[in-house]
C-alpha cells in the first residue's frame, strides 16, 4: 500500500516496554477471569454454553502467534452462511450456542 | 488535540457529555439513526425521530460549538416488521433534503434474518438512487462474522455501490481484514465491554496498514463512553505515536470519508 496509516507496523517495542505499559492491566484481568471460574465452581446447575465457549478458548491463549484475539472470535462465531428465517431474540449471547 | 466523533447517538446523551466532548477536542459529531432500546410501533414515531435528528439535535450540539450531522434509516433490529420498515423507508427521501444529512445509516443486520436482509437491500437501493453515503452496522458478538459477510454480499450484489463510499462499522480482529480487502472503509467501535477496547483498537491500527479506518464511540443509552476516542488517542500517545499520526487517524480519516457527502464541512474550514 502506497499510503499506509501512520501507526501501521510501528514502532517496534521491546517486550519490557510492552510489559511496562500493559502488564498490570493484563494481570488484573487474568485474576478477574480466575475469580469468575472460581465463582462458577461454587454455583449449581449445568454448564452454560457461554462458559463452555470461554473454556474452549483458554488453550488458544497458550499457543504461539500474534492473532489470538481473532482466533478466539472465530471460535465463538456462528459458522453458518445462510440467513435464518426468523430471530427468536434481538440479543446475541457472546458465543455461538452450537459450539461443542 | 482535535478529533471527530463519527458515530455517537447523542439523543441518548446529556448536555454534560456534549460539554466533556467539546473540552476533549471534539470538532464535529455524526449521529446515525438507531434502535431506541425498544421497538417503535408506528412510522409517525420515526418521523418525529428524524425531525429530532435533523432539526433539534444540531441546535443542542451548537450550544457547545459542535457541528452535528446525521444519518437516516430504520435500524435492523426493527426490520422484522416489513410493513413498518417500508413505511419508514418511504419517509426518508423527504429528510434527505436536510442540510446536515450525510447518508443512509446505520443499516445492516442484527440477527441475520431474511427480513433484515430484504430491508437492507431496500436501504442500499435507496442510497444508490439518491447518491448517498452508506454507514453499516454489523451484528453483535457471535453473529458478527456471518453478518458482515452477508452484508458485503448485498453491497456487491447491488452492482452500483462504490466500496469507498461505504463504511462498515463495529469491525473487530476477525472481520477488519475482509472489510478492508474488499475496498470498504472500516469503523472500529470502542465499547467498555463488547466490540473493541481502546487498547485493542490501537493494536488493530498497528497491524493493518489501510488508511480507510476510523474510530468511534457509538455512545448511546447503554454502557458506553462518549470519551472513548480521546482515550484511544491517549493510548496512542502512551505508545509513542506522534501527534501528527494521531491527528491523521482521528481527524483526517473521518474528514476524508465524510467529505464525500456534499453536506459535510471540514470543521477546520469553518473556524
Amino acid at each position: 500500500m502506497s499510503d499506509p496509516n501512520p501507526l501501521a507496523g510501528t514502532p517496534r517495542r521491546t517486550r519490557d516496554q510492552v510489559a511496562d505499559l500493559h502488564f498490570m492491566d493484563a494481570r488484573y484481568k487474568l485474576l478477574d477471569l480466575a475469580a469468575f471460574l472460581d465463582r462458577l465452581e461454587k454455583a449449581t446447575g449445568p454448564e452454560d454454553h457461554r462458559v463452555r465457549g470461554l473454556r474452549a478458548a483458554l488453550p488458544l491463549l497458550l499457543k504461539s502467534g500474534d492473532d489470538r484475539v481473532a482466533q478466539i472470535l472465530h471460535l465463538w462465531s456462528d459458522p453458518s452462511v445462510a440467513p435464518i428465517e426468523k430471530a427468536d431474540t434481538k440479543a446475541a449471547s457472546g458465543v455461538w450456542p452450537g459450539l461443542q | 488535540m482535535r478529533y471527530i466523533e463519527p458515530h455517537g447517538h447523542m439523543v441518548s446523551r446529556t448536555t454534560d457529555d456534549y460539554q466533556a466532548m467539546a473540552l476533549a477536542g471534539c470538532a464535529a459529531i455524526c449521529e446515525p439513526a438507531f434502535w431506541a432500546g425498544f421497538d417503535r410501533k408506528t412510522a409517525d414515531g420515526f418521523y418525529d425521530y428524524f425531525c429530532q435528528l435533523t432539526q433539534h439535535e444540531p441546535k443542542r450540539a451548537a450550544k457547545y460549538g459542535l457541528p452535528h450531522y446525521c444519518w437516516l434509516c430504520i435500524n435492523p433490529k426493527e426490520s422484522e416488521d416489513m410493513k413498518l420498515a417500508d413505511d419508514v423507508l418511504a419517509l426518508i427521501p423527504e429528510f434527505l433534503k436536510a442540510k446536515t444529512v450525510l447518508g443512509i445509516g446505520e443499516i445492516g443486520l442484527n440477527k441475520n434474518t431474511r427480513n433484515e436482509m430484504r430491508i437492507l437491500e431496500k436501504h442500499v437501493e435507496l442510497a444508490v438512487q439518491h447518491d448517498q453515503l452508506i454507514l453499516v452496522h454489523t451484528p453483535h458478538l457471535e453473529d458478527k462474522r456471518k453478518g458482515t459477510r452477508l452484508i458485503m454480499d448485498v453491497l456487491k450484489a447491488a452492482g452500483k455501490v462504490k466500496p469507498e463510499r461505504v463504511i462498515i462499522d463495529h469491525v473487530e480482529e476477525h472481520t477488519i481484514g475482509e472489510v478492508l480487502d474488499q475496498g470498504f472503509w472500516a469503523g472500529i467501535t470502542l465499547y467498555p465491554e463488547s466490540k473493541a477496547t481502546p487498547v485493542r483498537a490501537v493494536d488493530m491500527l498497528e497491524n493493518f496498514a489501510s488508511q480507510r479506518v476510523w474510530l468511534n464511540s457509538a455512545c448511546d443509552w447503554g454502557h458506553s463512553d462518549p470519551l472513548a476516542v480521546p482515550k484511544a488517542m491517549q493510548e496512542m500517545r502512551r505508545r509513542g505515536h506522534s501527534a501528527a499520526a494521531i491527528d491523521s487517524l482521528v481527524y483526517g480519516n473521518p474528514v476524508r470519508f465524510l467529505s464525500q457527502s456534499k453536506n459535510f464541512r471540514d470543521p477546520q474550514a469553518l473556524r
